[in-house]
């Protein structure tokens, strides 16, 4: 490992530590908010602890990266094989919209079927994200020289060798920026789910607006972020690591 | 062995390739050669099955090819395309060792092999084998894709134009690598390109195919000499004495030359010439030094003023070289004869213009001696 990867790797480290402890440390948070706005009653929400809120928002977000994940590449890779190929204007047609047609709408709709809470949330960040990993698979599976698989046809490896010997190692980068694209916004927008009762950050967020606390604001947008970068960081390090070493 | 019969590919009411039957002998380098859009690939990619025929039977070593998986039958075959298509990801010698892994060979052995196959190709297997596709030449690549061909020794090899992209230069030397490799290895190979240079260079048996019809399956000398019709004749090409030369290696042709000895007395070099008036000089060791025109030779004087010295490597042939390279070296040179010299730069004979010009006009017994040699 290159010396440039471990210092990366041990900022990423230090980065979370950093964070899991900035989470942990009301007090602080109490005397900074209190120092911006002097004139409010209650700084922190009082509802929760920040601690709780961050680990309800990764709940979310994990739960609903898994599902993008475990769906959006194999869906990729499927439209790159000959038995998927004809749906592939469809696939990326679909997936495209879903990320134009709003989260708060997708919640709208899903709450008369799935109800309140948690599942709504899942299902909105789910679609919403699936854009970015289903086009990052298909995307970096094309760019796959046309020559490396058809010297891989031609030495007599299956579609399947192929496709796991060649095809994946080689998109493998452009398939995990693309995770990483969804994550990212997975993070932002699963702020919307405290409209309808599931928890997270968004409900300091909303909170706040709801009652003009700018202080309740700040306690839920600013881990946001900072888990934003975070998570980004981790999987920019996942992404080298997946890089495929080409000298 | 490939023995194609009959064989057909259609597209839509389009005839790729036409009623095409062919056979390649066992150890045989047949080349397959037309103008672009003639079915030359596409016939050589239906032998792997990367395409596959719409009528006819296509054998390999007494199988016929339908009868056999797809996988199965590629692994059993060496194939070799213009894009390489190395591995980008994986190390040389992992890149040869992929048709080994699918077989299932374990670890040692592949490492052994993947070494071989380097030396083989003229690469140094300390600096190649862990090298990634990206840090070689397209040259280096190119043998690289030959050795990961050979990786499980296949009795076969299928080469889809694979000197094609490679500039020259290069693509003479790998044809000459190749040349020597297939004299050690006598594969059973077909042999695609659109070079005629390259196919009179390197066929046992030439097929020339236009609109996916076999137009003339014969030796190199047979085309060169007795075109089938007009289209295989313009499509060799005005200059065909001149490609014949490449057929006639120079250490058929030569004489022996006049040699003395650097250093010996006057009349030495008078006694060696006889009746020639060019003595070659060579040092102790049999090395090629220079050479003397006898009729600047004055009595009493020391012949070491006449000696006119050279580099053996400019002014000199190789024996396993062509006469057309001969000939435009003494081209080049302006010389009516050349020296011949072995690896070792040591004298081993000469070529005259007059032999080359034998050899162009009425060539054909050198080229059936060379024909029989390299089948034996």
């Amino acid at each position: 490992m290159s010396r440039r990867r471990t210092i990366a790797i041990a900022v990423t480290v230090a980065g979370a530590l950093a964070f899991v402890w900035l989470i942990n440390a009301t007090a602080l948070w109490e005397f900074a908010l209190r120092a911006l706005f002097p004139t409010l009653r209650d700084v922190l929400m009082p509802r929760d602890t920040l601690a709780t809120f961050v680990l309800q928002h990764l709940a979310l977000v994990g739960t609903s990266s898994v599902l993008t994940i475990a769906v959006g590449v194999p869906l990729g890779i499927w439209v790159t094989r000959r038995s998927g190929a004809e749906f592939r204007s469809l696939v990326v047609a679909g997936t495209d919209l879903g990320q134009t047609f709003p989260p708060v709408a997708v919640l709208a709709l899903a709450m008369p079927v799935l109800g309140f809470g948690f599942w709504p949330t899942i299902m909105a960040l789910f679609i919403y994200g699936l854009f970015p990993v289903v086009s990052a698979t298909i995307a970096g599976i094309e760019a796959v020289p046309r020559s490396v698989v058809e010297a891989g046809v031609g030495m007599g490896m299956s579609s399947s060798q192929v496709l796991m010997r060649a095809e994946l190692p080689l998109a493998s980068r452009v398939i995990v920026s693309g995770i990483r694209t969804s994550v990212a916004i997975n993070i932002g927008t699963a702020t919307v789910g405290a409209a309808i009762g599931t928890g997270g950050l968004g409900v300091p967020i909303i909170g706040g607006l709801a009652v003009q606390n700018m202080a309740y604001v700040l306690e839920g947008a600013i881990p946001a972020a900072l888990l934003a970068v975070l998570a980004d960081s981790i999987l920019a390090q996942v992404e080298s690591a997946v890089t495929v070493a080409e000298g | 062995m490939i023995r194609l019969e009959g064989v057909t590919r259609r597209y839509g009411d389009e005839l790729a390739v036409d009623d095409l039957s062919l056979e390649v002998a066992e150890g045989e380098v047949c080349v397959l050669i037309g103008p672009s859009g003639c079915g030359k690939t596409t016939t050589l990619r239906m032998i792997n099955r990367l395409i596959e025929p719409s009528g006819g039977s296509i054998m390999v070593n007494g199988r016929n090819v339908m009868s056999m998986r797809p996988e199965e039958l590629r692994r059993g075959l060496g194939y070799v395309i213009q894009s390489i298509g190395l591995f980008p990801h994986l190390s040389v010698e992992r890149n040869i060792g992929v048709v080994p892994h699918l077989l299932g060979w374990d670890k040692q052995r592949m490492a052994e092999r993947a070494r071989e196959l380097l030396h083989l190709v003229g690469l140094d297997p300390e600096v190649y084998l862990g090298k990634y596709p990206r840090q070689l030449s397209g040259g280096e690549a190119q043998r690289v894709g030959v050795a990961r061909a050979l990786a499980a020794d296949p009795p076969v090899l299928l080469m889809d134009e694979p000197f094609g992209a490679v500039d020259p230069l290069n693509r003479e030397r790998l044809q000459a690598e190749f040349a020597r490799i297939q004299r050690e290895l006598h594969k059973t190979v077909l042999f695609v390109t659109h070079d005629i240079d390259e196919a009179i260079r390197l066929a046992d048996k030439v097929a020339i195919m236009r609109d996916g019809r076999l137009q003339q399956f014969a030796s190199p000398e047979e085309v060169l000499n007795h075109p089938a019709n007009k289209f295989v004749h313009d499509f060799v090409g005005a200059d065909r004495a001149l490609k014949r030369l490449v057929r006639v290696r120079v250490e058929d042709v030569m004489r022996s030359p006049a040699i003395v000895q650097e250093g010996s007395e006057e009349l030495a070099f008078r006694v060696a010439a006889g009746r020639r008036r060019f003595v070659y000089v060579i040092d102790a060791a049999g090395k090629l030094v220079g050479w003397m025109d006898t009729a600047d030779l004055e009595p009493d004087m020391d012949p070491a003023e006449a000696l006119t010295r050279v580099d053996p490597a400019q002014a000199s042939v190789r024996s396993d070289a062509s006469l057309r390279d001969a000939l435009s070296r003494m081209l080049g040179l302006g010389f009516r004869a050349i020296a011949v010299t072995d690896d070792k730069c040591r004298l081993v004979g000469e070529v005259t213009f007059a032999a080359v010009e034998e050899a162009m006009t009425e060539g054909d017994e050198h080229i059936t001696n060379i024909a029989e040699e390299d089948a034996g």
